[in-house]
């Protein structure tokens, strides 16, 4: 018997299975004269779930409808599940499933006519079965003619995952998909989402919530167009160097304004009756706190986005004047 | 102490509202722009006293005096004479097809009969499917008559001229015999309505899309443009011929205007014009912003299919730029449609010529509207 050895990475091209779900690179985009989106560049392996961070009006939305088709990068270029982004925007809109921020179904439609179209839309075989089957998931069967106004914010989400994984797209774009729900219905849909990753589905999803960032694979920050931080929620951590310190006491105010002016502290954040303070230099803040109730704490995720932050205003903030 | 009216609040109130409008620089620019060009359009265009409407001879007698007559028609202003149609049937041809709006028939012995005091007679036959349009030149041509009798029929012959009259003008009002203005305006009425309706009905089609934030959605489906815009369309067709049905019952049973033609026919031209319509919406809605411009470039296009179209004031009245504008419009094409089977009972060859150009006018609109669509959030 013989046995023939082919490389991986020639099986790959052969199969034309791209490593990454999204690999997109040096993307751009310019609304006017505002540079909406820097040089992103950007990764999404298959079965992974990558959080899209930062503060509002990033570009993060925008970065997302260039991945979809939705709009044309000024340049740059880059694949969708092997799909030329500029070129091969019908492909991807087939396979992709896209959730806007907004929700964006028909208010005036039930549930089930708006799954109904979506799966007429797809041209996806069996489209009763295929209905039936949503609706059970999601538990609304006997809601099903109900109009999607009626629904609850949580529930509004969860159908329009529903609409979107109604043809079970290999990759997913939420865009901020958790905005306004509660807790639970968060907790929910983020297991929902580990299932899907389990069984191969890419995720890229934006998000404000620090709990949710927590529980991606993979982080990506981004700040005024640029991304700052790509990698696991402990290796972007680590790679900040920031230490921090829990002070406990009274006028924790008063503390804060006066830590803020030296160089040493980088930012100072109260949490209730504790002020969290992060700087690069441990020893310059363990002089200055010397004879306060402290103790040093793990730096949280929050801390190093609030950091970054405030390194890309200074950096990049006064830009538009 | 309670304040009932705060000088304070309302000026924040004016500030705010000028500063939006300052803002919605379309809206501004309708509100100024349209006036300015429908005051121009119409100033120039509408005339109620219509002249110079076409007419063909048909000549079986080539004498002095039938040359006189048929130049003193032309000087009168009221009748411009086609020279093309010289045959009876092409005449007919051409009246049903509203090409001409009259027919003047001399006979052959028409002059003899004249000189030998024996009180001949012309024929004048005209399409008074809108008798405003041709009660004025009606009207005018027994003084033409007498008058050329007076001024032609000297010497031997005065003695005619001074008889009360030499000879007849028999007129025949075709297609409305009793001249019953509500034949003319009920057919017309109907296209009038459904320009309205059907025009704003997709024009706000995609822009609600657009505002309700639903747009993106659809957007990242695979459909394609011309699904989406012909999608959108087939429901209103339906209304549309709703709408036809209605307005025919009423005209037939309530307004006793007569249906002379094909019933299948009027519901051909009924669809045809009901698509071309949507259609124009549905350009509308890709070239508007947000449903406000919609419903604005909407009345942009309403207003001068009422009055350029031959609705509201005799086509055939208008200079000939403002003819050209017209036909433009589906409604003009329409009007003359409707009537055509309504009034006159005309067949399919006699519609054709009118038909084509509203299948023309879908066409392009649908192009423009394709190529207008975004499909992108660019």
């Amino acid at each position: 018997m013989l046995h023939y050895s082919i490389p991986v990475s020639l099986w790959k091209f052969l199969l034309n299975t791209p490593d990454y779900a999204i690999d997109v690179r040096d993307l751009n985009k310019y609304f006017g004269d505002k540079h909406v989106v820097k040089n992103l560049s950007l990764q999404v392996g298959r079965g992974e779930i990558v959080g899209f961070l930062g503060p509002n009006g990033s570009g993060k939305t925008t970065a997302i409808r260039m991945m979809c088709g939705l709009l044309t990068p000024d340049s740059g270029e880059g694949h969708c599940l092997g799909y030329n982004i500029a070129t091969q925007s019908d492909a991807i809109k087939r396979e992709v499933g896209y959730m806007t921020q907004k929700f964006s179904y028909w208010e005036d439609l039930s549930i089930r006519e708006n799954l109904d179209f979506v799966a007429r839309v797809y041209e996806l075989a069996n489209r009763k079965h295929v209905v039936d089957e949503a609706l059970e998931t999601l538990g609304l069967t006997s809601r099903s003619s109900q109009l999607a106004r009626s629904l609850s914010g949580g529930w509004k989400q969860r159908l329009a995952l529903a609409a979107c994984m109604l043809r079970h797209p290999k990759l997913l774009l939420l865009d901020e998909p958790t905005a306004g729900v509660d807790p639970s219905a968060r907790r929910d849909f983020w297991e929902e989402l580990h299932e899907l990753a389990s069984k191969g589905v890419s995720v890229l999803i934006s998000t404000h919530y620090m709990d949710e960032a927590e529980r991606c694979h993979k982080l990506a920050y981004i700040a005024y167009g640029n991304l700052l931080a790509q990698g696991s929620a402990k290796n972007i951590i680590q790679t900040q160097g920031l230490s921090t310190y829990e002070i406990r006491g009274e006028n924790l105010m008063d503390i804060s304004k006066f830590l803020e002016r030296h160089e040493a502290i980088e930012q100072t954040v109260i949490f209730g009756t504790t002020l969290h303070v992060s700087g690069k230099n441990p020893q310059a803040i363990e002089t200055l706190l010397e004879g306060q109730n402290f103790a040093p704490i793990p730096t949280s995720l929050e801390d190093v986005f609030i950091y970054l932050m405030k390194q890309t205003q200074d950096n990049f903030g006064d830009e538009s004047v | 102490m309670f304040n009932a009216f705060s000088f304070s609040r309302w000026w924040g109130i004016i500030i705010k509202e000028f500063l939006q409008l300052k803002r919605d620089r379309v809206t501004f620019a309708m509100m100024v722009g349209i006036p300015i060009i429908q005051l121009a359009l119409f100033g120039f265009a509408i005339n109620t006293d219509p002249k110079h409407l076409p007419t063909a001879v048909v000549s079986y007698d080539k004498s002095e005096f039938t040359r006189t007559l048929i130049s003193a028609m032309q000087t009168s202003q009221y009748y411009a004479i086609d020279t093309h149609y010289t045959t009876p049937n092409d005449a007919q041809d051409a009246l049903k097809k509203g090409k001409i709006l009259f027919i003047l028939t001399i006979p052959a012995d028409f002059t003899q009969k004249l000189l030998r005091g024996e009180k001949p007679s012309l024929l004048l036959e005209a399409d008074a499917t809108d008798p405003v349009t041709v009660s004025t030149a009606l009207l005018s041509i027994e003084g033409i008559a007498t008058q050329v009798a007076k001024k032609d029929l000297t010497g031997a012959l005065a003695g005619f001229a001074n008889l009360q009259k030499p000879f007849d003008v028999r007129i025949h009002r075709l297609y409305n015999p009793n001249g019953i203005n509500q034949y003319n305006i009920i057919p017309g009425l109907m296209g009038t309505l459904m320009t309205m309706t059907l025009t704003m009905m997709t024009a706000l089609a995609i822009t609600r899309e657009r505002e309700r934030g639903t747009m993106e959605n659809l957007l990242a489906t695979p459909a394609r443009p011309l699904e989406i815009m012909t999608g959108k369309i087939i429901p209103y067709v339906f209304i549309g011929l709703l709408q036809a049905t209605l307005i025919l019952c009423a005209s037939y049973f309530v307004f006793n205007v007569p249906f002379n033609g094909s019933i299948i026919l009027a519901y051909g031209v009924a669809l045809l014009f009901i698509v071309v319509n949507l259609t124009i919406g549905i350009t509308i809605s890709s070239l508007a912003q947000n449903m406000l411009q919609a419903l604005q470039l909407t009345i942009f296009y309403f207003l001068p299919s009422i009055m350029l179209s031959g609705f509201m004031f005799p086509f055939s009245g208008m200079p000939t730029w403002a003819q050209h504008v017209g036909e433009l419009l589906p409604l003009t094409y329409f009007n003359r449609l409707i009537r055509g089977v309504v009034l006159k009972g005309n067949d399919f060859a006699a519609l054709w010529p009118n038909m084509w150009p509203l299948m023309l006018i879908c066409l392009l609109t649908m192009i423009l509207a394709v190529k207008f669509y975004k499909k992108t959030l660019d």
